[in-house]
C-alpha cells in the first residue's frame, strides 16, 4: 500500500442542482442580475412605457437573435480565438437562401444552403488558424471584408425580397405561441443547451482547456487544433442561423445587414466574463451582458436621450466591466 | 538480458533545421528502474523525451516498446502506449481547478458525452492524496510554483502508465516535497514501472537511480549502473572534460571586516519582510538563505525599490537610501537579477546586442544620447561576452535560440553594464548546467575581488555554502542569524532556518528547503 502524505480530506463539492445556484450566486453572473434589475427597477420609474410587456417583449427580441451568435462567439472565446467577421457570416447566409429561393429553390434547402455557406467561413477560418498558424483576429478581419462582399456579390448589392416563403418558415420569425415570440423561444433553446454543454460535456470542457492553456492541453493529448476548427466553425453556423431567422422576420435579405453587430457580440461576451486570453467566460453572462446593452439602448430611447450617445454608451459600460473585473481579479491572484 | 526491455530507442537521430539536437543515440530502459538521463543543457535530453512522448517526430532511428517497434502518433498515442510525461516546463489550465487539471489526459482519452465530475474527483483525489494537502476545487491559477509542479506530478500519475517520463520534476520542489516524490517513485518502480528522470542534481542522482545515461551534444556517450560510477566520472562525461575546483576559492580571512558596502536595518514591507538586517562587507559574497516564503526573494526586492518599504533602511556606504522605484537603485549602483530568468531577466526575442545594454541607453548613444550607435552596441556586448565566456555564434543571435546557462549570462551581462556597485542575485544558477553554473560562481568571486558586493539568494543549499563567506538566514521574514566563514555550513543554516518554524510545526510540514 502506498502511504499517504496527503492528511487533510477536503469536502466533496455536490454538482448537484443545489450548489450550482450557490456558485451562482458568487459568480459574476450574480452581479450582472443585480445591474440588469437594478436598470429594469430605475428605468419602470423613469418611463411609464419601460415596463409594459410589448416594450419587453420588444426588448427580449430585439436580443435575442444576436444572441444566438453570442453563445456561438463567447465559446469561440473560450477556445482563445475570435471572429469580427459573424456580422457579415449573418447577411451572406439570408443572401445565399433568398437568392437560391428566388431562383425556385425550395426555402428550406436553400436555408440550409445559406447555413452550410456559413459553416464554410468558419471551416475556412479554422483551416487558416490551426493548419496555417494565422491568428483568429487577422484571418476574420480578413473574412469580414471578404464574406460582407460576397454577400453583395450574391445579392448582386441591394435587397432580396422572398417570394411567397411558406408559412412554417415566416413563422420561425415572426410567429408567437400563447403571446411569446417563436423567436425569443428558439434563443432560449439554444442558450440553455450551450450553457449545459459548456458545463458538463466533455468536447466542451476540451474547449475550456485549448483556451486556457493550449499546450497544457497538447500534453495531455488533446487535439487542440480539432477544438479550435470545431468551435470556428460553431461560431459561424450559430451567425448564420441567426442570418436566417432574421430573414424570416423580414421576409427578405439584405446585403448590408449586421454590420457593426460583431463589435456588440463580442461586447457582450466580454461583459459577461469571457476573456480574450481563452479559458474563461459564461454563456449566461454574456446573454446577461448583451441584454443589459439592449435595456440601455432602449431606456435611452425611452428618455428621449439623443441616439448619437448609444454607441459611447455602450463602449462606457464595456471599459467598465472589464476595468472592474481585472481589479477583482487581479486582487485575488 | 533475458525480457525485452519496457522501452529501446535505436539509433534516433533529428534535427530542427540546421541545427542537429539528437544524433544516433540509443536508449533503453527496463522493468523497475530509475533511469537518468542526464547530459548538459542543449545534449540533446528533452528532445529525447518528447520523441518518447510522441510530440517530436523523429526523422529517424526506431522506437520499440517491449520488442516491438512503435510510430508515435502524437501526445495521445504515446498515453495509449502507457507513456506518462511530466513536463519540465509546468503546463497548467488557470482556469480550470485543481481536479480537472490532473484529470485531463483521462477525460480526453476516456469515451463518452458527459463530463463524470464526482468520478473524475474521485481519482483526482486519489493520486494528489499522494503528493500534497491541495484542495482539489481550487481554481488551479491560486496555486504556487511548487504545488502546481505537484498537480502536475499527480497528472501523470493518475494515467495507467508503465514509463513515467520526469523531467527535472524538483526543480520548483522543497526538500520535503522532493523526498515524498522519491517515496513514490519508489513504489512505482515496485509495481515494474519504468521511470525515466532527468535531473541536474547530482545529490538526487545518487541517492535514488539506478542507471545513468549520459548524451553530448545530441550523441549517446554510455549507460552506466549508478553504483558503478562516482559524481566525478558523470560530471567529466557530461562536460567531455576535467572540470576545474567546482566552487570557487573563498574569501581570504583576514578580508573580514575590512568595509562595509551596504547594511540593511531592521527592514519590513509589512507584508513578507518583517525584520531584515544584515551587512555586506567588500570583498565578501553574502548569502540569503532559508524556507522557501521565508520573504529572500522580497527582500531583495525591497532593497532594489521594486516593492515598496515600511520600515526600516538600507545604508550603502554610510548613506541612509530609500528607493521609490529601481530606477533610484539602479542610478545608485544597485541592481537586481529576478529568478525568473525568461520572464523577468532577458528580452528573449531580441538579440543579444541588444539585450545587454538595455538598463542603461545613454551608454550606447551618441549625438548628446539622441541616438543609438549599433557600434557601441556590439562593443558592449563583445567586451561583456568576453568577460563571460558568453558562448554564442553572434551577437546578433536572439536570445531565445541561447541555452539557459548563456541566456542567464546575457542577463548578468545587462547588469555589468551598469557597472553597478553592488549585485543582487536572486537563483543565479537556477536550471543552468554545470559548466555554466561554475562560471558564474567564478566570476561572482572575481567580482566581490573586485570590490563589488554581491548578495545571492538561492534555494540550493550547497550553492550557498558553496560560494558564500556569508550567510544571513531568513525565516519568515526576520534574520534569524548571519554565518559567517567556517561556520557556514548546511546544518547551521537548517537549524537558523527552522527556529520559527519550530514554534509552528504545521509551517514545518509545508515547507522545507
Amino acid at each position: 500500500m502506498i502511504d499517504r502524505p496527503g492528511t487533510t480530506e477536503f469536502p466533496l463539492r455536490e454538482y448537484g442542482v443545489a450548489s450550482f445556484l450557490m456558485r451562482l450566486l458568487r459568480a459574476r453572473e450574480a452581479a450582472l442580475v443585480i445591474i440588469v434589475f437594478t436598470l429594469i427597477v430605475a428605468l419602470s420609474f423613469l418611463s411609464p412605457y419601460f415596463l409594459t410587456w410589448g416594450n419587453m417583449r420588444a426588448v427580449i427580441l430585439s436580443f435575442s437573435t444576436e444572441g444566438i451568435v453570442v453563445v456561438g462567439m463567447t465559446i469561440l472565446i473560450i477556445a482563445g480565438g475570435f471572429d469580427l467577421s459573424v456580422g457579415a457570416v449573418m447577411a451572406l447566409a439570408m443572401a445565399v437562401a433568398a437568392r437560391l429561393t428566388g431562383e425556385g429553390v425550395n426555402v428550406w434547402l436553400a436555408s440550409l444552403a445559406g447555413l452550410t455557406a456559413a459553416a464554410g467561413i468558419g471551416a475556412t477560418m479554422g483551416v487558416f488558424v490551426t493548419r496555417i498558424g494565422l491568428n483568429f483576429f487577422v484571418v476574420s478581419l480578413a473574412m469580414l471584408s471578404i464574406v460582407r462582399g460576397l454577400a453583395f456579390v450574391v445579392t448582386r448589392g441591394a435587397p432580396v425580397p422572398l417570394v411567397n416563403p411558406p408559412a412554417a418558415f415566416s413563422f420561425i420569425g415572426q410567429g408567437r405561441i400563447s403571446g411569446v415570440p417563436f423567436a425569443i423561444m428558439l434563443f432560449l433553446v439554444v442558450v440553455i443547451i450551450g450553457d449545459i454543454l459548456l458545463r458538463y460535456s466533455k468536447p466542451m470542457r476540451l474547449v475550456v482547456y485549448t483556451g486556457s492553456n493550449e499546450r497544457a492541453a497538447i500534453y495531455s493529448g488533446i487535439n487542440t487544433r480539432k477544438v479550435k476548427f470545431w468551435a470556428a466553425v460553431l461560431c459561424s453556423s450559430l451567425a448564420g442561423l441567426a442570418g436566417l431567422i432574421f430573414m424570416s422576420k423580414f421576409g427578405s435579405a439584405t446585403p448590408t445587414f449586421g454590420v457593426g453587430s460583431e463589435l456588440n457580440i463580442i461586447a457582450a461576451a466580454i461583459i459577461g466574463g469571457a476573456s480574450l486570453n481563452g479559458g474563461r467566460g459564461s454563456i449566461l453572462g454574456a446573454i446577461l451582458g448583451i441584454a443589459l446593452l439592449s435595456l440601455v439602448t432602449n431606456g435611452m430611447i425611452l428618455l428621449s436621450i439623443p441616439v448619437f450617445w448609444q454607441e459611447a454608451t455602450k463602449g462606457g459600460i464595456l471599459l467598465t466591466a472589464v476595468t472592474i473585473d481585472h481589479l477583482i481579479t487581479s486582487r485575488t491572484r | 538480458m533475458a525480457a525485452d526491455p519496457l522501452l529501446e530507442l535505436r539509433d534516433i537521430r533529428k534535427s530542427f533545421g540546421s541545427v542537429v539536437a539528437v544524433n544516433n543515440a540509443s536508449f533503453n530502459l527496463v522493468q523497475g528502474e530509475i533511469h537518468v538521463l542526464a547530459g548538459e543543457n542543449g545534449a540533446g535530453k528533452s528532445t529525447l523525451v518528447n520523441i518518447i512522448a510522441g510530440i517530436v517526430r523523429p526523422d529517424s532511428g526506431e522506437i520499440l516498446l517491449r520488442g516491438k517497434r512503435v510510430e508515435m502518433q502524437g501526445p495521445l498515442d504515446a498515453m495509449r502506449h502507457g507513456i506518462a510525461f511530466v513536463h519540465q516546463e509546468i503546463a497548467m489550465c488557470p482556469d480550470v481547478s485543481v481536479m480537472e487539471n490532473i484529470m485531463m489526459p483521462r477525460i480526453n482519452a476516456e469515451s463518452g458525452f458527459w463530463m463524470n465530475y464526482k468520478g473524475t474527483r474521485k481519482k483526482a483525489v486519489e493520486a494528489l492524496h499522494l503528493l500534497a494537502d491541495i484542495d482539489p476545487d481550487m481554481e488551479t491559477r491560486k496555486l504556487s510554483i511548487s504545488q502546481q509542479q505537484l498537480v502536475e506530478i499527480a497528472r501523470a500519475l493518475t494515467q495507467e502508465c508503465d514509463i513515467l517520463i520526469l523531467d527535472e520534476p524538483t526543480a520548483a520542489l522543497t526538500q520535503n516535497e522532493t523526498d515524498t516524490l522519491f517515496h513514490i517513485m519508489n513504489q512505482l518502480k515496485a509495481k515494474g514501472i519504468g521511470i525515466i528522470y532527468i535531473s541536474h542534481r547530482m545529490s538526487e542522482i545518487f541517492a535514488h537511480c539506478d542507471r545513468i545515461t549520459v548524451l553530448r551534444d545530441g550523441t549517446y556517450i554510455s549507460t552506466d549502473r549508478i553504483s558503478d560510477v562516482t559524481p566525478d566520472d558523470v560530471i567529466r562525461k557530461l562536460i567531455g572534460a576535467e572540470v576545474g575546483a567546482l566552487y570557487p576559492p573563498k574569501a581570504r580571512k583576514n578580508d573580514s571586516g575590512s568595509a562595509e558596502i551596504m547594511s540593511v536595518r531592521g527592514l519590513s514591507d509589512g507584508d513578507r519582510v518583517r525584520d531584515v538586517s544584515f551587512s555586506v562587507q567588500r570583498g565578501r559574497i553574502h548569502g540569503l538563505s532559508g524556507l522557501i516564503g521565508s520573504g529572500r526573494t522580497e527582500t531583495l526586492e525591497c532593497i532594489a525599490g521594486l516593492r515598496p518599504t515600511r520600515a526600516g533602511e538600507t545604508l550603502v556606504g554610510g548613506e541612509s537610501f530609500h528607493p521609490r522605484k529601481y530606477r533610484d537603485a539602479i542610478n545608485k549602483g544597485i541592481v537586481y537579477l529576478s529568478e525568473n530568468r525568461k520572464s523577468d531577466g532577458v528580452f528573449l526575442d531580441l538579440p543579444i546586442m541588444q539585450n545587454i545594454p538595455a538598463m542603461d541607453l545613454l551608454a550606447v548613444s551618441r549625438f548628446a544620447g539622441q541616438f543609438l550607435s549599433h557600434r557601441k552596441e556590439s562593443e558592449l556586448a563583445n567586451d561583456l561576452g568576453k568577460v563571460l565566456n558568453l558562448k554564442r555564434a553572434s551577437i546578433t543571435d536572439d536570445v531565445s535560440n541561447l541555452s539557459g546557462g548563456n541566456q542567464q549570462k546575457v542577463a548578468i551581462a545587462k547588469l555589468l553594464a551598469v557597472v553597478p556597485k553592488i549585485l543582487l542575485l536572486d537563483e543565479p544558477t537556477r536550471g543552468i548546467d554545470i559548466s555554466a553554473k561554475s562560471e558564474i560562481h567564478h566570476l561572482l568571486r572575481r567580482l566581490a575581488d573586485e570590490g563589488i558586493g554581491v548578495v545571492v539568494v538561492s534555494s540550493e543549499i550547497s550553492e550557498i555554502t558553496g560560494i558564500c563567506d556569508d550567510v544571513t538566514v531568513l525565516s519568515e521574514g526576520s534574520s534569524a542569524g548571519t554565518l559567517k566563514d567556517a561556520g557556514v555550513t548546511e546544518e547551521a543554516i537548517i537549524q537558523l532556518a527552522a527556529v520559527s518554524v519550530k514554534k509552528n510545526a504545521s509551517l514545518a510540514k509545508a515547507d522545507a528547503l
